[in-house]
């Protein structure tokens, strides 16, 4: 790639009198515009004046520049980077789902609303739940939801000294800062050597203050939580309640349901269980659901089923409120139940095994040459502390830079905090045996190299279009658009 | 049909790999689930389908559905979406990459959003601005949140009642949890009671004063003093606008404003009944550190080379926990690179064109429709957009007027009461398109 043409930013290519668009000359009768001077910008903004090719090519260079799962092995864990298939973008762009305005009368959105009471009822089986909204945007946004529907349940039986909220400290960082949005003060609850839950420490926690407890199962180091039924137990009979992150629930998928499991609680993860696209760090959508009782606390807008089949939207009053201007990303939510209806039941019932089996089959291959806190059988991730030989001085940080040049996406590093050099591998059910055959060998060779050669690996990566950006002179003086990086000179 | 053309093991990987792992079965893996939380029967989910099933019910589903002239707004307008934007859209080496935690092979994503906050910055007339919220309400909640913190002990939020009633209600529910107070500033005439502002404020402990350009109304509301009214009771002033408006109205850095935020979807992004589209939140310098979410900075590598990183990280969740600005880990992604995309191709003269095509139909439609003598300006002294109000004398009602539209497959605007409604025009509506819309007015 020609990098002097192609890379810069897309000010630099701006020539006065370029032009990229194409609108029509309309001219309407009576349409002359009586707005006051002191209600117009005085100046136009400075956007860039490009020709449509040059943007064009500008887009699909920079595009080069980056790594999707359609690129290559993502073994990122906790974010299931699994396939995202391709027709299901396709049933997106249908003129009649795309064009739909979300204030249309709902006699002309009945299969938009089909497709949401859908997906809704299918997440109900699939979760063990009454009923789901869909209009959380995000696993964090599903949270707050969820966390919100607890604090109204609470207010409803004006139990109001539930104001704590009980989170592991292996959690992702989502729960507790969601919980703190929702106004709880949030306890965290200690992780026992096998990364599952201090049951002893989490119940001498458990009083008449504690609203809920926030578990992820399988939970972050990829163990099964298999006191689930007894922490359930314990926290029910405390007054609590049970909020199930499906952050992990891909290998779930034909095993077990939360809802089974005892949590009123719970969102998913469409961007990651449900396949969609993680589009560079969004949209997802994070429906919520509830066990039966606590339908009616479920945010505003709801899709309801009239008795004559037809389906409608409603506001109910016991709501503890609205999180969304309408009904969600509304497009993922298309692609997901397009990926349920492909995989149907059976489909589906082999997905959590699969991703279990690929997690366990790279665990046993690596486990000679990196540290491997935890023993058992992993689900659909687990944790290496880092290298088992701890003389070379390589770090985590090291390997997932060296992976770089090979053709993989780092795994998560330095999550979860429980050990100093974690480095967590999610390898999902969509990878082929021979995709995992060839990090494994690649895994295997960053470590003899390590021994053999670790400047090699930590001078890593040599092939990116950059390497080692200077991260900590870009939070020291900030540069955060083209006008600051005109004055710095970048 | 179960989908292998997803899952690539067969029966002899299976067996394999199992060998590896030290197990017998798939079942062997799953021995530390207790069998009394074990599935007891299939999901009842039906059969999976084959990709031409799949696609004939999702055609099914689709002409179930109406597509309609597009008179709609109350927040989100049906503008035209250049179509290099979703070609671009849809490579994959943007749609499938994750949030970009490793910069040396996510420069695509990482110049991407440094172009968008730049954009932004330039139309907002703010300093900085962060990538992304999940939309125009949460944008707008959170924006108060931010105000909140910012302010350290002020509890007091004045939000203006000619906001849009989805905004105000998330910023209700956002507050509700927060322990932050929301207050009313009532309206006059369609428009935010400065008398009412100045009393409320005074009565102190405000960190914020929230108003929207244009308003729920499409009014196009004179903010001359508003600034200085907050700035002298040390509260932060916010602007709530849908972006397309402000390449031409003026903008929340000319009002003074503290911080700008709102709905990025009339920046040509497809309707989609209601989304994926785009909150923004931009700030002053001085706020920065404040913001909510992820913030790409400009820096150098090893060998002196441009480079893009995720920075201010501390602000976040994944560092902070509960200590975090906000929990928003998963924002809207892609669809700042829409964003990126539109203003690039538009440039300030194709915005400024957009909306002036959008106000010139705008301003014919209401004119022609007062002309009937059957519908009134609900605020005929108030100046608009593309977006106005309008009253309805009897015997038509509100929801009659859109039924007789929607009968010729025109969505007329949104309900705001009985008797009243909101109606809006895009460049999407051609003359002969208003012209219609008015004589089906005249007929009624």
């Amino acid at each position: 790639m020609n990098k002097e043409l192609y890379s810069p930013l897309i000010f630099e290519l701006s020539r006065e009198g370029r032009k990229g668009y194409s609108l029509p000359d309309y001219k309407y009768d009576d349409g002359d515009i009586v707005i006051p001077d002191i209600l117009k910008r005085a100046e136009a903004p400075e956007l860039p004046q490009v020709d449509e090719l040059t943007v064009v090519r500008h887009y699909t260079n920079s595009s080069n520049n980056n790594f999707g799962v359609d690129t290559g092995f993502y073994p990122l864990g906790s974010c299931t980077m699994k396939y995202n298939p391709k027709v299901n973008e396709s049933m997106v762009a249908l003129s009649g789902i795309a064009s739909l305005h979300p204030m249309q009368p709902v006699s002309t959105v009945q299969g938009a609303l089909r497709v949401y009471r859908n997906l809704e009822k299918a997440l109900c089986e699939i979760g063990g739940m009454a009923e789901f909204t869909l209009n959380p945007f995000a696993g964090a946004h599903g949270e707050y939801t969820g966390l919100m529907i607890i604090r109204q349940y609470h207010l409803s039986r004006a139990d109001e000294a539930r104001r704590r909220v009980i989170v592991p400290d292996s959690a992702h960082g989502t729960n507790p800062a969601s919980a703190a949005m929702a106004g709880f003060d949030v306890v965290e609850v200690k992780s026992m050597p096998d990364g599952t839950v201090d049951v002893e420490d989490l119940c001498s926690k458990l009083d008449d203050t504690i609203a809920a407890v926030m578990m992820t199962n399988p939970n972050t180091v990829g163990m099964f939580e298999k006191n689930i039924p007894q922490i359930a137990e314990a926290v029910h009979s405390a007054g609590a309640l049970m909020y199930y992150d499906g952050a992990n629930l891909n290998p779930m998928l034909g095993i077990a349901r939360p809802g089974d499991m005892g949590f009123d609680v719970m969102h998913i993860n469409l961007h990651k269980t449900f396949s969609t696209p993680h589009g560079g760090g969004g949209p997802g959508a994070g429906p919520v659901g509830v066990r039966p009782g606590l339908e009616k606390f479920l945010p505003n807008p709801r899709v309801v089923e009239r008795e004559d089949g037809s389906l409608d939207i409603d506001f109910g009053t016991d709501a503890f409120g609205r999180v969304s201007g309408w009904l969600g990303n509304f497009s993922v939510l298309v692609k997901s139940l397009a990926y349920i209806m492909t995989l149907g039941a059976e489909g589906l019932a082999k997905v959590g095994p699969l991703a279990t089996l690929n997690a366990n089959y790279i665990m046993h291959s690596l486990s000679d040459l990196y540290m491997q806190p935890i023993s058992g059988p992993c689900k659909h991730e687990f944790v290496f502390d880092g290298l088992r030989n701890k003389s070379t001085g390589v770090t985590t940080l090291n390997i997932a830079k060296a992976l770089l040049d090979h053709g993989f996406h780092a795994p998560t590093i330095y999550f979860p905090l429980l050990f100093h050099e974690s480095l967590m591998i999610e390898p999902t059910e969509t990878e082929s045996p021979e995709t995992l055959d060839a990090f494994i060998k690649v895994m295997r060779e960053i470590a003899e190299d390590a021994i053999s050669n670790p400047d090699k690996i930590k001078n890593a990566p040599y092939t990116t279009p950059i390497s080692h950006p200077d991260e900590d002179e870009a939070a020291l003086t900030p540069v955060l658009t083209y006008a600051e990086l005109c004055k710095k000179q970048i | 049909m179960s989908a292998e053309h997803y899952l690539p093991h067969t029966a002899e990987d299976i067996s394999r790999m199992l060998e590896r792992c030290g197990a017998k079965s798939l079942e062997d893996l799953y021995n530390d689930v207790p069998e009394a939380l074990r599935l007891k029967a299939p999901y009842n989910l039906g059969s999976g389908v084959s990709e031409p099933e799949l696609i004939r019910w999702f055609d099914a589903i689709a002409a179930q559905n109406k597509t309609m002239k597009c008179f709609a707004g109350a927040g989100f307008y049906h503008h035209y979406t250049p179509a290099a934007i979703q070609s671009i859209m849809s490579r994959s080496e943007f749609l499938t990459a994750y949030t970009p935690y490793q910069p040396e092979i996510s420069q695509g994503t990482l110049q991407y959003i440094f172009e968008y906050q730049s954009l932004m910055s330039n139309l907002t007339g703010l300093d900085v601005c962060n990538a992304s919220m999940y939309d125009g309400t949460t944008a707008t909640a959170e924006a108060v949140l931010m105000a909140v913190n910012a302010s350290r002990r002020r509890n007091r939020v004045l939000v203006s009642a000619t906001l849009a009633p989805a905004v105000a209600q998330v910023i209700g529910t956002y507050a509700a949890g927060a322990g932050i107070t929301v207050e009313m500033i009532a309206e006059d005439n369609g428009m935010t009671s400065r008398a009412v502002l100045e009393e409320t404020i005074t009565a102190g402990d405000v960190a914020a004063v929230v108003v929207a350009s244009p308003n729920y109304y499409g009014i196009l509301e004179d903010y001359t003093g508003f600034a200085g009214i907050c700035h002298a009771h040390k509260a932060l002033f916010i602007i709530n606008s849908h972006a397309s408006a402000l390449g031409f109205i003026k903008s929340p850095g000319e009002w003074d404003a503290d911080i700008a935020c709102g709905e990025a979807q009339s920046l040509g992004m497809p309707l989609n009944y209601g989304g994926p589209y785009l909150g923004y939140l931009c700030c002053t310098k001085a706020l920065m550190r404040k913001l909510p979410g992820r913030i790409v900075g400009a820096t150098t590598d090893a060998a002196g080379r441009r480079s893009f990183v995720l920075t201010l990280q501390a602000r976040e969740q994944h560092i902070r926990r509960q200590k975090a600005t906000s929990n928003i880990c998963s924002n809207q992604g892609i669809m700042t690179l829409h964003a990126s995309m539109y203003l690039s191709l538009m440039g300030a003269k194709g915005i400024r064109k957009v909306n002036e095509l959008s106000a010139e139909a705008a301003h014919s439609l209401a004119n022609g429709l007062c002309a009937t003598g059957k519908v009134r300006m609900k605020y005929p002294e108030a100046p608009f957009l593309n977006e106005f109000a309008i009253a309805v004398d009897e015997p038509l009602t509100a929801d009659s007027v859109l039924e007789k539209l929607a009968a010729h497959d025109i969505l007329g605007g949104v309900r705001l009461t009985e008797n009243s409604l909101l109606v809006a025009a895009t460049e999407m509506c051609s003359p002969a398109d208003i012209k219609e819309y008015v004589e089906l007015v005249k007929g009624m």
